[in-house]
Formats: C-alpha cells, sequence, structure tokens
C-alpha cells in the first residue's frame, strides 16, 4: 500500500503541474507586470526545478501543510476543514441507503424468485445501474424539493440537506448491491446447509435472514467495499447538482480556476481513502470468512 | 449380408449440417428477449447515429427565439430549449456525439488493455509485475476522478475525453485479458503451438486472444454504458463537449437552469441517456447469460 500510495503521490504531483496555464500569472493576475509575476513564481517556489518542489511538497504534506491554495490565499487544510465532513457523512450516508435498500430488495428477489417483487426489484435494479446520477438528482429535486416542497434544493444546512444527494448518489451502488444479494442467496439458498435447516422445520423468518443471508454477505461485502471509489467520483457530480458545500463541488471549482494545489491534494485525499478503504474491505473480507481466517 | 444390415442399422447417422457457432449463437439470443429487443434498440440508434443529421426535423443549431422552451407539441416531438432549438433534432444528431465518443473511448481502452493484458500474462516475470503495479497505480483513482484529473490535465472538449475515459478502461480491460491468457497459455493447444514453433506473436493472437473473446465482447458491451455515463457526466460538469454542441450530457447541464419552468429540457436527455445505458446493459446480461455463463454469478 504504501509503495502505491508514494507512486500516486509522484504521479499526481508531476501531472498537476502538467495542466496548462502559469499558476505565478494566475495568482498575480492579468495586469502584473513580467517581474511582479516572477516574484511570485519565486515566494510560490514555482522556480526551483521540480523535483525540488516535489520534496518540499511532500516534507510539507508531513507536517500537515497541503499548500495554499491559488484562488483564495487560504492553507487548502483550512479549506479542506469545511467540506471534508460533509462530504464523508454524504459518502457514507449514501453507502447506508445503498446497503439497506440494496440487501431488502436483493434479499426480497431472491425469496419470491420469479414473482412479481423479483421482476420489480429487478427492473429497479438495472434501472439505477444505468440512470445517469445527475438526472436522477435533477429529477427528485424537481419532485421533492420544487413541488412537494419536503426538501431543500441545495446546500448542507441541515439533515434534510443531506437526504436527496444521498439517495442519489447510492443509486448505483444500491443496484449493483441487489443484484450481488439475490444473485447470492439464489446460490445459498440451494446449499445443503439450507435444507438441513428447513429440514429440521425452521421457519423461514429463521433459514433466511440467520443462515442464507450470512452466508451470501462475503460477497457482498466485497462489492460494497470496492464501490466506494463510484461514491467519491460520483460525489463530484452529485455535489455539483446539489450545490452541497462538499470535496466534490471543491474539485470543480479548482480545476475551473487552475487552482492546483487544491486539485493535487483533493486528488491525493481521494486516492488515500479508495485505497484505506480497499484495506478494510480486505480485513473485512476475512473476518466474514472463516475459511481465510483460519488459512491465514 | 444380414449382418452387414445390422450393422449399418446401429451406425450413428452424421448430420450433414456443420455446427456453426454464429447459428448457435443467435438460437440462444433469441431466447434471451429482453436482451434481444434491447439489442434491437441499439441497432437503431446506431442507424439513428448515422443518419440522425440527415433525417432530423430541425436544425439542431439554429435558434428560433420565437419558441423558446416550448414543451413537447406536434411541431417540436421533446420540445424546444432556451433558444428554441428543437430537442428532438438535438437529441438525434447528439446520438453521434454520445455514441461515438462511448465506443471510440471503450475501442482504444479495449486495444491498449488486451495488448497489456495478453503481454503481462504470456511473459509473466517483471514485464507483468510492472505491468500489474502499473494498473494497480491506476486503481488507485476512482474511475470517474482520473476521467477528471485528465481532462483537468488536457484541458475540456470531446476528444480529451475519449483519451480520458479510454486511458481509465485500461487497467481493467488488462486485468481481464491477464487472468484469461494465464489460463490459456496453460492449455495442451498452446503447448502443440509451442512444440510447433509458433512465434510468441502466433502463440498469443491467433491462439490465446480467441479464447478471451466471450468475456471481452461481454466487458466491451458493460464499458460502453459505463462509458457513455462517464462521458456525459464530464460534460454536464462542463469538462467535456462545448455547451452549443448538442451532446447529451451537455444539454443536460444547460436545462438544469429550467428545470422549474421547462422540465422537458432536462428530461428528454436524461431519457436519452437513460435508454442508451439500459439498452447497453440489457445486452451486456445477455451476452454474458449466452457467451460467458460462468461468469454469471460473479
Amino acid at each position: 500500500m504504501i509503495p502505491i500510495l508514494f507512486i500516486v503521490s509522484i504521479l499526481i504531483f508531476f501531472f498537476t503541474h502538467l495542466i496548462p496555464g502559469d499558476p505565478a500569472r494566475l495568482v498575480a493576475g492579468k495586469d502584473a507586470t513580467l517581474e511582479e509575476v516572477n516574484i511570485i513564481r519565486a515566494e510560490l517556489g514555482l522556480d526551483k526545478p521540480i523535483w525540488d518542489q516535489y520534496i518540499t511538497y511532500m516534507s510539507n504534506l508531513f507536517q500537515g501543510d497541503l499548500g495554499t491554495s491559488l484562488k483564495t490565499g487560504l492553507p487548502v487544510s483550512e479549506m479542506f476543514a469545511d467540506r471534508f465532513m460533509p462530504s464523508i457523512y454524504l459518502t457514507f450516508m449514501s453507502m447506508g441507503w445503498a446497503l439497506l435498500l440494496g440487501l431488502l430488495i436483493g434479499t426480497l428477489s431472491a425469496v419470491f424468485k420469479n414473482k412479481w417483487p423479483d421482476y420489480l426489484g429487478m427492473v429497479t435494479a438495472v434501472s439505477g445501474i444505468s440512470m445517469p446520477g445527475f438526472w436522477l438528482g435533477l429529477i427528485l429535486i424537481q419532485i421533492f424539493s420544487v413541488q412537494l416542497g419536503w426538501f431543500p434544493t441545495g446546500g448542507a444546512e441541515s439533515w434534510k440537506s443531506y437526504i436527496l444527494p444521498s439517495l442519489t448518489l447510492g443509486a448505483g451502488i444500491m443496484s449493483m448491491l441487489a443484484r450481488f444479494t439475490r444473485s447470492s442467496l439464489l446460490e445459498t439458498l440451494r446449499a445443503d446447509f439450507i435444507r438441513t435447516g428447513r429440514a429440521k422445520g425452521l421457519k423461514e423468518s429463521v433459514v433466511i435472514p440467520k443462515h442464507a443471508l450470512r452466508n451470501s454477505l462475503i460477497p457482498v461485502v466485497t462489492i460494497a467495499g470496492l464501490q466506494f471509489g463510484f461514491l467519491l467520483g460520483g460525489s463530484v457530480v452529485v455535489e455539483t447538482v446539489f450545490s452541497f458545500p462538499g470535496m466534490g463541488r471543491l474539485l470543480i471549482d479548482s480545476i475551473a480556476f487552475r487552482d492546483y494545489p487544491v486539485i493535487q491534494a483533493e486528488m491525493l485525499l481521494f486516492s488515500i481513502e479508495f485505497i484505506l478503504v480497499n484495506l478494510i474491505v480486505d480485513i473485512m473480507y476475512s473476518m466474514l470468512n472463516p475459511k481465510i481466517r483460519y488459512a491465514s | 449380408m444380414e449382418i452387414i444390415k445390422e450393422v449399418n442399422a446401429y451406425t450413428p447417422v452424421i448430420p450433414k449440417k456443420k455446427y456453426s457457432p454464429v447459428k448457435e449463437f443467435f438460437k440462444n439470443w433469441k431466447k434471451q428477449k429482453t436482451a434481444f429487443w434491447a439489442s434491437i434498440f441499439i441497432l437503431l440508434l446506431i442507424i439513428i447515429a448515422i443518419i440522425g443529421p440527415y433525417i432530423a426535423p430541425y436544425d439542431p443549431y439554429e435558434p428560433d427565439y420565437n419558441s423558446t422552451l416550448q414543451g413537447p407539441s406536434k411541431e417540436h416531438w421533446a420540445g424546444t430549449d432556451e433558444y428554441g432549438r428543437d430537442i428532438f433534432s438535438r437529441l438525434l444528431v447528439g446520438s453521434r456525439i454520445s455514441l461515438g465518443v462511448s465506443f471510440l473511448a471503450v475501442f482504444l481502452g479495449a486495444a491498449g488493455g488486451i495488448l497489456l493484458g495478453l503481454i503481462s500474462g504470456y511473459f509473466g516475470g517483471w514485464l507483468d509485475r510492472i505491468i500489474m503495479r502499473g494498473s494497480d497505480v491506476m486503481f488507485a483513482f476512482p474511475d470517474l476522478l482520473l476521467a477528471i484529473a485528465i481532462v483537468a490535465i488536457l484541458g475540456p472538449g470531446l476528444t480529451n475525453v475519449v483519451i480520458a475515459v479510454s486511458i481509465f478502461s485500461i487497467p481493467s480491460f488488462a486485468r481481464l485479458v491477464r487472468g484469461s491468457t494465464l489460463e490459456g497459455k496453460e492449455t495442451v493447444f498452446v503447448e502443440a503451438a509451442k512444440s510447433m514453433g509458433a512465434s510468441h506473436r502466433r502463440i498469443m493472437f491467433k491462439h490465446i486472444f480467441p479464447e478471451t473473446l466471450g468475456s471481452l465482447i461481454v466487458f466491451i458491451t458493460m464499458r460502453i454504458g459505463t462509458a457513455i455515463l462517464a462521458a456525459s457526466s464530464l460534460s454536464f460538469l462542463g469538462l467535456g463537449a462545448s455547451p452549443e454542441t448538442p451532446d447529451w450530457g451537455a444539454m443536460l447541464s444547460i436545462g438544469r437552469d429550467y428545470l422549474g419552468t421547462a422540465s422537458h429540457v432536462v428530461m428528454m436527455p436524461g431519457l436519452a441517456i437513460f435508454l442508451t445505458v439500459l439498452a447497453f446493459n440489457l445486452v451486456g446480461d445477455g451476452l454474458r447469460d449466452v457467451l460467458d455463463p460462468k461468469t454469471k454469478n460473479e
């Protein structure tokens, strides 16, 4: 994990420096003289060789200094402070919806295989995967905010502001989880230990949640974790639709201004988050699956 | 004579018709009702993408300030936008952009991924390690974020969207093909080809690659849906097509300002994206059942 993070940091640093446009000119303004631009370039350390800039960047990073925004002049860490937590809440709430609804739809579809709840569930699932997040978000705004007035159209002022964006963001994963839960549960329901349970006279309300669902969860958890990246990417779009003051929207605003210290820090943070979640999934996978736990 | 007659009676009748995998495929394909109709829909879309500009009832770029933001009617089947342009005509012309961008991006991504996957799986060793670590690094970025980062570096525009989407597709294809290559290179026919002195290139492309085709076709179909979503997301964020282009994502992006007053401006292009991606996903599902049934539950 650490070597990958190291390579990722190098890639992000060098590629953000490939973004067209001169950051010193951007800070100095259009009317600044060449001398003024050069002074700012020296202040920002941009006159040094690129490897030197990378070493300075990394040593600052280890001290918690993510650089200074070219647009606002504020430390990047300060800009992240207000936006990081709302984005985290949004991401986890989306995953919560996705797990809750995905498991529910998947379980109902498997239990009522080839009956109307199954068809309805799978139509919902395949539609959810195919629906562009920004379109779903706009439909939800139109119905629940504009027409019914139940939720605000944007912002992150109260818990109500999180409902529509998190539903939008979670829809894709919810659909994926529903499909995986269904196929995994159908496979488990064919297993011998389920037949034994039923033969013992156990009720379906015990067999399904206690025996079958628990054993079907392993692939579902893996998929949920792997799809976490989908949430991070999707949050950029959803936060733009809902004018949500989070990390995703900040990234888009920063790209528009070529605010590369912010872009750099955000990309790095997103990658760390993504790699960490994958690591947690690996650990959870071995915790859920005794075969792997005992083998290791 | 009697004995010969008896033997003839038990001789199995060898069918004269030769086994044709293509015919077998179509026979099975027709059984996949939903996927079959979705494939017809895609075929229609491809035809529309080719002839769209010629059959569009209005000029998709021509503004008509006397009929701005009109709802769907006999004259304008999908209504008009903020400049009075016919949305239906823009959707027809836009199909070429949306399908073109995603097809090209997936094709390029698949080409790069297949080549890397074959090399990595076939040769193994340090080449395999380098390619796989490279793909690990690329997997460290969520798909859409990687595309956003690439477009941020290259600048907005459809060409750069194609490059971005194809780059983020490469590692997935490489992983898939590497797995099949590792399996394929252990087969008896590859061993036979090697013993007959076939070159590495011949073994990779003539013997191993055809074996991966089934799962590749399924994956390509699924990736086209993903590519359409990614490309339209980039256009929606203002990083793809320019606002005046009749790209479905760009149309939706501009339309959101009129959500409260003329929701059809948002609904129509969204519906076009949704139905197209849905069709590709359904066809992908169907193809998987026919071509690659072993991955059905994976």
